[in-house]
């Protein structure tokens, strides 16, 4: 694959993505996780579709109208979560499937031969061009310098909101940033491993990283290391046996779990044989 | 610093009206215990006063310069989040106004460490949270509240989880920190607290009989609900709360 990724283009391009990628999902993921945001982030990436839908039907870059449909939604969520009584989980789900109906319905008034979304479905990580990249980049650099300097802030957030509001810290704005940066990375993601498989790469590396440490700050750095090995393993099966990218990618996700699960019991069992393994 | 001074207090949830006509002072430096059944305004009274709910009709009066630390009644985090002991206390620690780049110095991991030495938990300092006994957890907590220095501390049932012998333990705590500060604790222990507090007040939504309650000391006057019905640690008065079963509602 070495030499594949200096001779072509766009294995430069997917080797950038995936990197990319598993940086987003390490640092976004471990706060989606525990936050138990994770329907939620579900219910934003499927309202994105409505938007993608929407790109095509007005002819403009699909992703800018995810991007829309993604932000309103999760701003929506927080808003409707304050004023309302409502559980949080019945609005995220009408957004869901009222995003995945908008975008059927777009696609389907859209003039002409209808569009193949099945790359927004489960992405296309050879498909990323450069000015891909770059966005990816700037979306990155916005997460690093928005999460890092606050770094206590959102640890206390995410640990006990309850006694942030106490203290007298703006939760508010906090929770309205976090849930704006999810809806970007989620966006971002969509090209890369799409919809549907987006949330797979967000959880999948946090769950695993839980497994071997208790400092917040090591969950996020295991889960951009694991995002990588994943990224990097699948884009690579992909390429040598010709199968979807994103799906491999999340399988290789997957067993990497099963995998590391494993290691932690064996490992505890070793430490101690009496004991039962919390997981 | 001049204690908390509530006057005609009303709070609403919606339809229910959890506290009505409530008027009483909170001294500086006494240690008040709280008691009264489920559901009868005592954390809406704790959460009034620390401006998390808004009083419907009313005021609540806290000097500015008070600092109150609160040690919630019911813990709503997750314990298997990734965080350990010293850097929960040190949360109590962060500036409330946001601020870029903030990171805890050297000089508030010692703040952290004499508190925790106080409470003896310094030896728990790098568990995880979740690895806690219901007993140190509680400690953790009040060693967060009391991070920021604070004049008044107010525990919502700190002991609701914790075995007698810890209990007293963490009374006499309780009663160490009292030279130095108000502390006004919720609890149903009144046997166990009895002998630690200055003063009870009894709260069940609302004081329309708190006179009789007063003069009258009688198990009926109990049962409607006197706040401001102080008990200055009279025999009596404390048979009479443990024979109306009020340690066990
Ligand atoms: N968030 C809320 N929304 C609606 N009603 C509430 C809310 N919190 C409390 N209540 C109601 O207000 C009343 C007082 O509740 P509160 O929690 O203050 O009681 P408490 O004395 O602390 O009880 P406990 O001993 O069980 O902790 C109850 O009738 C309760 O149902
Ligand atoms: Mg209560």
């Amino acid at each position: 694959m070495i030499e594949a990724i200096l001779k072509y283009n766009y294995m430069q391009n997917a080797l950038m993505a995936a990197i990319l990628t598993s940086l987003i999902c390490g640092i976004m993921g471990t706060i989606i996780v525990e936050k138990r945001l994770v329907s939620m982030s579900g219910g934003i990436a499927h309202a994105s579709f409505g938007g993608i839908g929407l790109g095509y039907f007005l002819a403009i870059e699909p992703i800018i109208g995810g991007l829309l449909f993604a932000t309103i939604t999760s701003v929506s969520v927080g808003v409707i979560q304050r004023k309302t009584k409502n559980n949080a989980d019945t609005i995220v789900s009408m957004f869901w499937s009222g995003g995945m109906a908008l975008g059927i319905f777009f696609v389907a008034l859209t003039p002409g031969y209808p569009p193949d979304m099945t790359s927004y479905l489960f992405g296309d990580i050879l498909a990323v061009n450069q000015t891909y990249i770059r966005l990816m980049i700037i979306l990155t650099l916005i997460i690093l310098f928005i999460i890092l300097p606050l770094f206590n802030y959102w640890k206390l957030y995410l640990f006990d909101e309850e006694y942030a509001k106490i203290m007298g810290v703006k939760v508010i704005l906090l929770e309205t940033v976090l849930y704006v940066l999810i809806a970007l990375s989620i966006v971002i993601l969509i090209k890369v491993v799409g919809v549907i498989l987006s949330l797979a790469l967000l959880t999948i590396p946090p769950t695993i990283a839980k497994l071997f440490t208790y400092q917040l700050k090591w969950m996020m750095g295991l889960s951009v290391l694991f995002g990588i090995i994943f990224s990097l393993m699948g884009l690579s099966l992909s390429y040598y046996v010709n199968i979807p990218s994103g799906a491999t990618i999340i399988l290789v996700a997957i067993g990497g779990y099963f995998l590391a699960v494993i290691t932690k019991i064996m490992w505890h069992k070793r430490k101690h044989p009496k004991e039962d393994v919390m997981l | 610093m001049s204690g908390i001074h509530i006057h005609n207090l009303e709070v609403r949830y919606d339809q229910v009206t959890a506290l009505k006509d409530v008027t009483f002072d909170i001294k500086e430096n006494e240690f008040l215990g709280i008691i009264g059944p489920n559901g009868g305004g005592k954390t809406t009274l704790v959460k009034a006063i620390l401006g998390l709910i808004e009083p419907a009709v009313g005021t609540i009066t806290v000097d500015h310069q008070d600092v109150i630390g609160y040690v919630p009644q019911m813990t709503t985090f997750d314990r298997q989040f990734p965080i350990t002991v010293l850097e929960v206390i040190l949360m109590g620690h962060l500036p409330r106004t946001i601020k870029i780049g903030h990171r805890f110095n050297e000089h508030d991991k010692n703040h952290a460490m004499m508190v925790m030495k106080r409470l003896k938990i310094e030896h728990l300092s790098k568990r995880q949270i979740g690895q806690l006994s219901g007993g140190q957890m509680q400690r953790v907590l009040i060693a967060r509240a009391l991070m920021n220095h604070p004049n008044i501390l107010i525990l919502d049932e700190p002991t609701a989880s914790v075995d007698e012998k810890t209990k007293e333990s963490i009374y006499r705590m309780l009663k160490e920190l009292n030279k130095n500060m108000t502390v006004i604790m919720i609890t149903h222990d009144t046997a166990l607290m009895w002998p630690y507090l200055d003063r009870v007040i009894y709260i069940n939504k609302t004081v329309h009989l708190h006179d009789q309650a007063k003069e009258g000391k009688t198990a009926e006057a109990m049962d409607t609900c006197p706040i401001d019905w102080f008990v200055e640690g009279e025999k009596i008065q404390k048979e009479l709360l443990i024979g109306k079963g009020v340690k066990n509602d």
